[in-house]
């Protein structure tokens, strides 16, 4: 049966509180209510308040009591409302949480759920990509689905990692990303890229919304002779190395497409990486595609001009087969 | 205290203006006008309306996103606020903020982020330096029940406290945060007790009473000048529409929204003002009619006005560009 990237993060939940005592949520609004985008809808009534547990408006409070929880062998779910609050839980997650193990081999089982991205009209604080800020902390795990079947797989697989893993949802595919997935229990591996679309010409390495622009875009360049090949990261902490050297050294050529701002973030990362490692292969500089260095505007051009587009990755393309 | 007519007739207006705009936006939203979230203070509006007509002019608030009286009462006018909602450039942020996200620092409105509290530790801030410079200024701040559980809301409290600056606090307490109930959210009865932590003084008083809010401001803001340190006001209501239009809040039970229908604020204010002898009905009416032809006035402007261009979506960034 056809679902949507919402219904395989709840059925990824609800699988997961069967299958394992310890797993219970934690959010604002989560409960009764079933969540701001109904991500854990029903799931109140079938495991009860404690299980899924509305919290008050405290979002370091709630993610410290998930560490706390997490050192005693649970296994806690925090959803922030907006991936934007994660803020104000930043140094629960940046001090404690992804310390704990390297410090004092605390193991700290924690998944923090982000709706994240824009094309919603939210404007600067509801439509933000913060995977930047963590990029930088070591002991983290960030991941970050494109589609249904790793929504499910990647969430199942953060429950199950015993580190602090920060799960990157994108508001804009919960209801139009659909797809048929496998009935039986599966995990897509932490630390894991998939090749999306095989190509000749350029690699372009992308995640979550943005992976559905690049298909976009690679049906365009199919029409004009140039062939791309779109590495999805799945995971953006620890990255995949391995899979994104070996695109290169196929392709010579490389995009890096995100909708986070453009400065200090995968970007930065992964054409540093690529730099350090594969420079021999390269053809062509690499080349980043993302939105500006600017706070998410609201009023509907400004937004358009904000979030990278088909158009822009079109214009790139042309312009690095032309090396 | 006395209050003069004129005051009160000052109330009256800003309340309609209020009820008024936020009905347009909202009905303006249905049919698709609008882009984004619209949540509204309906029902609410007695509280921004209040404390801000309690302010002198160059006072400042520091206000959350239901205080869409206050952004009127500080002289935020409807045509800016309607094309703020419309992403015009015309808009109070040209186009760059959310449509809720009213503010124009000239006039005494500081910007909100999202995240609740957020602004209160900056309210003190305000408040700090109008203690450090001697000025008789003094700075509202509001923020909803649930944002009273944050960290920064407390941290904010004690400062105030132990500073003794002139920040006086407002919480409206609608008895909802989202979907959660106040008991949900906090152990306590009143808000207003968590003041007494911080040996704040506080007051908890009708928040569908416009008068009494501004009375209650009033005496704060005096304490505050004099050199007595921030106050606390919780003022009790009820949020009447979901918690945004989106939201068909199912899970507020019918019986206490019928109940708080009846204390309904506006109506509430008219009764007053007839039954007091203060202004007759015409002048209600008359008062009525302005109001619908500013707010009309609004989205004519709005409507006409223009959109940003894209590409100015990446212009000031910094004040002191590099
Ligand atoms: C820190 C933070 N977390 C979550 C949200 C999402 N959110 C927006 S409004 C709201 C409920 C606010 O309740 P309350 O403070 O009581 O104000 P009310 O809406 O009732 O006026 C929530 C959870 C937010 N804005 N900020």
């Amino acid at each position: 049966m056809e679902i949507t990237y919402l219904d395989a993060i709840k059925q990824a939940l609800d699988e997961e509180m069967t299958r394992d005592r310890n797993v219970f949520l934690m959010g604002e609004d989560i409960g009764y209510y079933g969540g701001a985008f109904r991500a854990t809808e029903g799931l109140y009534e079938k495991y009860g308040q404690w299980r899924v547990i509305d919290t008050p408006l405290s979002e370091s409070g709630f993610t410290g009591a998930a560490i706390g929880a997490a050192l005693m062998g649970m296994r806690p779910v925090v959803e922030m409302q907006f991936a934007d609050f994660i803020s104000c839980a930043f140094d629960q997650i940046v001090s404690v949480a992804a310390k704990n193990f390297y410090r004092w081999g605390g193991k700290t089982p924690i998944v923090i759920r982000a709706p994240f991205g824009g094309n919603i009209h939210g404007a600067a604080y509801h439509s933000q990509c913060p995977e930047g800020w963590f990029f930088n902390v070591p002991g983290l795990k960030i991941v970050a689905p494109s589609n249904p079947y790793d929504a499910k797989g990647l969430l199942k697989a953060s429950i199950r990692d015993d580190d602090p893993v920060i799960y990157f949802e994108h508001k804009y595919l919960y209801r139009r990303i659909k797809d048929t997935i496998p009935e039986d229990d599966y995990i897509v591996p932490i630390g894991k890229s998939k090749v999306i679309k095989e190509g000749e010409d350029i690699s372009i390495i992308t995640y979550s919304a943005m992976v559905h622009i690049a298909i976009e875009a690679a049906h365009i360049l199919e029409d004009e002779g140039i062939s791309l090949e779109i590495i999805d990261l799945r995971t953006l902490l620890p990255v995949d190395k391995k899979g994104i050297y070996e695109s290169v050294k196929k392709t010579s050529k490389v995009i890096i497409l995100y909708e986070a701002p453009r400065t200090g973030g995968v970007g930065a990362e992964v054409a540093a990486l690529i730099s350090e490692e594969v420079f021999e292969y390269l053809d062509a500089p690499v080349v980043r595609i993302s939105a500006p260095d600017t706070p998410v505007p609201y009023s509907p051009p400004l937004e358009e001009f904000y979030i990278p587009k088909v158009d822009d990755i079109v214009k790139a393309a042309r312009r690095l087969a032309a090396y | 205290m006395d209050i003069e007519k004129e005051d009160l007739l000052r109330l009256y207006y800003f309340l309609k203006l209020t009820r008024g705009l936020e009905d347009r936006i909202t009905a303006m939203y249905r049919q698709g006008r609008i882009l984004g979230g619209v949540w509204t203070s309906n029902g609410m509006e007695a509280i921004s309306v209040g404390y801000a007509c309690a302010l002198e002019k160059n006072d400042i608030i520091a206000p959350y996103f239901r205080d869409m009286g206050a952004f009127l009462v500080k002289g935020i006018t409807p045509r800016r606020i309607m094309a703020q909602y419309l992403g015009k450039k015309t808009g109070v942020t040209g186009g760059n903020e959310g449509n809720v996200h009213v503010v124009d620092i000239n006039l005494g409105v500081l910007g909100y982020p999202s995240h609740l509290a957020d602004n209160y530790p900056v309210a003190v801030g305000v408040a700090l330096s109008f203690k450090i410079r001697g000025e008789q200024r003094v700075v509202a701040a509001c923020t909803g029940d649930g944002g009273t559980s944050r960290g920064d809301f407390h941290e904010a409290l004690n400062m105030a406290s132990v500073w003794k600056v002139p920040v006086v606090f407002f919480c409206n307490n609608n008895q909802y945060a989202y979907s959660t109930p106040v008991k949900l959210q906090m152990a306590i009865k009143n808000v207003a007790e968590r003041a007494l932590a911080y040996a704040i003084p506080s007051e908890i008083v009708d928040g569908n009473d416009v008068v009494a809010v501004y009375q209650a401001a009033r005496n704060a803001y005096e304490r505050a000048r004099l050199g007595e340190g921030p106050s606390f006001i919780e003022c009790k209501t009820m949020r009447m529409h979901g918690h945004s239009e989106h939201d068909a809040a199912k899970y507020v039970p019918r019986e206490l929204i019928d109940e708080w229908k009846k204390k309904d604020p506006v109506i509430n204010m008219e009764s007053h003002l007839i039954s007091n002898n203060i202004a007759k009905e015409e002048k209600l009416k008359e008062i009525g009619e302005q109001v619908v032809k500013e707010i009309e006035d609004a989205v004519e402007f709005a409507e006409q006005s223009p959109l940003p261009e894209g590409k100015e979506a990446i212009e000031g960034v910094y004040a002191t560009p590099v």
